[in-house]
């Protein structure tokens, strides 16, 4: 019954991305004429309940569950707290900032694996995926068959690929030292163990899915560029890469936008891979590990933890934020 | 990558053209085909490793076909390694996060897309913004408020909203609101204007114009969006590890990680239960592959 009544939202939304947003500047104008039709001093009593109850309540739950939570986290990286009793909150003025920065030792090596991580995702994840992008999108024979390999790893939870990766890393069981044959040798490598390449081994399992998801997003925005523009170019005498470079990687710009906001917040939260192999330890560590291991330690030191998830909510504006003018700063103008 | 630096000159005929595509494409598929085999060998290599014995495996080593093949890790896995409540539990929290979700963030959708009121867009750039955060920021304050807000036994055996199936479902929703709300208010925006306007010429209140009209509409990006938050909820690992304590009330992807530690040296065992928790997600993918990619590019906002 879904299937049936699902059919034009795939339809629809097969044009991609680009399409749909450029679906949404289209309705922006008979958006405002509804607004006419539909402005809250012409509403009666009773639907101005109504309309209040239905803005209400999701906007208490996300209140109340994302935003207080936030201030509270800034709040809490001024404080000395064991997480007790309210009574023990001290004040701690930015101690607990300079102790990140100046006395823990995890600390800069996880922002380089952070930035590391971005690196990595935008240079060669990103990448990949639109590359497979480009070539899935020519008619060629069992597109749909390479589409579908592809993209299964997206289905999976990263907590999962670290998982089955670890089978596949392991020194003494994993299938990659059999392939190198070095299994059973002492050159065998421990992938996920050794710190100097664990990170560099974490990252190859997270493009394995960060690559299916660019690549997906890529194929719905190539759908959506106009034939008419690659066709202007051919006659104007592009070759194929100029085509592309020049005309449809452009016209994608919504996608482009997109993509480039994942890859740095994908980069941010990678989290569950990281936790899964060693609780980001040893090699591994990242911000986000660092903050979760000072919560739930033994030592449970609640105003450092708070700190590094500032630090993490601040450096995570920048590409919120970048979002947020590109997609909402037209509107808000128009 | 060779494809793309063997471009075609504008200036050669449609022979040449065809003949150049033909090699094209040729290469092409070489390059996909040890892709797509590259990037199956860690599942596939999960399964075989599933397949097989310990007793097998410890005999003619991992990489072998030695012995023989059967189910018994996963039948191990699924009654002596709990995978069975671990399921259920993964079912109990999803179900009930995906339906507030979409309920909520419909409601929310409804309000800002077909209605004019001057706070919508600040409200939609919060609720935006919000899906966006990482999770992490905000886990301190969570756990604290969770952990100080005493709850009576007969609701709560730990006496507060921790170690309780509800506080990963309220956290999931909150979280998972704002993508969906997001998504259905550009949907909304979408529909013609005529339809509400003739409904209100009728008499229809808000709650009419919601549910009997605009709803209904919505049922493509609602399956879309359904279909896309059952895996994210279903994947979520981090909110129980953070609120659940009790291992046996742990969803299936967060009880894999202990797992992993119960059954250190048996990766045959870990193999079984990291593929019975791809299962629910293959079935998913394969049924309703239409859908959640419709969910994704729907909302490529998706952080």
């Amino acid at each position: 019954m879904s299937t049936t009544a699902a059919k034009p939202a795939g339809a629809g939304s097969e044009p991609g991305a680009a399409g749909q947003t450029t679906a949404g500047k289209r309705q922006l104008s008979s958006g405002r004429r509804t607004g006419k039709a539909g402005k809250v001093r012409r509403l009666t009593r009773r639907d101005k309940l109504v309309l209040g109850i239905m803005v209400g309540v999701p906007t208490l739950i996300q209140l109340l569950l994302v935003w207080l939570p936030t201030v509270f986290s800034i709040a809490l990286s001024f404080t000395r707290w064991n997480g007790l009793d309210l009574s023990d909150l001290k004040g701690a003025g930015t101690d607990n900032y300079r102790f990140v920065v100046q006395d823990y030792p995890p600390f800069w090596p996880a922002v380089q694996h952070n930035v590391l991580w971005l690196v990595f995702l935008a240079l060669i994840a990103t990448p990949l995926g639109l590359l497979l992008a480009v070539l899935l999108d020519q008619n060629i024979r069992g597109t749909k068959i390479y589409q579908s390999i592809f993209f299964t790893p997206v289905m999976l939870s990263l907590a999962l690929i670290g998982i089955i990766w670890q089978l596949f890393y392991n020194r003494d069981s994993g299938l990659l030292n059999y392939l190198l044959g070095t299994a059973g040798t002492p050159a065998a490598v421990d992938w996920f163990g050794n710190s100097n390449i664990n990170i560099w081994a974490a990252m190859v399992a997270a493009t394995w899915r960060h690559a299916g998801y660019v690549m997906i997003l890529y194929l719905a925005g190539l759908k959506g560029v106009d034939p008419s523009l690659r066709e202007a170019a051919s006659i104007d005498g592009a070759n194929a890469v100029q085509t592309f470079f020049r005309v449809v990687f452009p016209a994608m710009r919504p996608v482009n936008i997109v993509i480039v906001v994942i890859t740095i917040i994908e980069s941010l939260r990678a989290f569950d891979i990281v936790y899964v192999i060693n609780r980001g330890t040893n090699g591994l560590e990242l911000l986000s590990a660092l903050v979760i291991q000072n919560l739930v330690g033994e030592g449970q030191v609640i105003g450092v933890g708070s700190a590094l998830a500032v630090i993490l909510l601040v450096i995570s504006l920048i590409p919120i934020v970048f979002y947020l003018i590109r997609t909402f700063g037209k509107e808000s103008k128009a | 990558m060779s494809t793309l630096a063997n471009p075609i000159p504008n200036t050669t005929t449609s022979i040449v053209v065809g003949k150049n595509a033909r090699r094209r494409h040729y290469g092409t598929h070489i390059f996909l085909t040890v892709m797509a085999i590259m990037w199956l060998i860690p599942l596939v290599w999960a399964l075989f490793t599933a397949l097989r014995p310990k007793a097998d495996t410890d005999k003619f080593g991992y990489f072998s076909f030695g012995g023989s093949f059967n189910f018994d890790n996963f039948i191990t896995a699924w009654t002596q390694g709990g995978f069975s409540k671990y399921l259920l539990n993964s079912v109990l929290i999803t179900v009930p996060s995906v339906l507030g979700t979409l309920l909520f963030a419909s409601m929310m959708a409804f309000a800002v897309s077909r209605v004019s009121w001057k706070f919508n867009i600040t409200l939609l750039i919060m609720f935006t913004a919000g899906n966006l955060l990482p999770p992490q920021v905000l886990a301190a304050p969570l756990f604290e408020m969770f952990k100080h807000l005493t709850l009576p036994y007969s609701f709560s055996d730990s006496g507060n909203l921790l170690n309780t199936y509800i506080s990963v479902i309220a956290v999931d929703t909150a979280f998972q609101i704002g993508f969906c709300t997001f998504v259905l208010s550009n949907y909304m925006k979408a529909l013609s204007s005529d339809l509400t306007e003739a409904a209100l010429v009728d008499g229809a209140g808000i709650w009419r114009q919601y549910w009997n009209i605009i709803l209904p509409l919505c049922r493509p990006a609602l399956a879309a969006l359904g279909t896309l938050e059952v895996i994210f909820i279903y994947n979520d690992f981090f909110w129980p590890l953070l609120f659940i304590q009790s291992g046996d009330r742990l969803p299936i992807t967060t009880a894999i990680n202990n797992l992993q530690g119960e059954f250190l040296s048996n990766y045959n065992l870990l193999a079984a239960g990291a593929t019975i928790t791809v299962i629910p997600t293959l079935i998913i993918y394969l049924v309703l592959q239409r859908q959640f990619v419709a969910g994704l590019t729907l909302g490529s906002s998706k952080g």
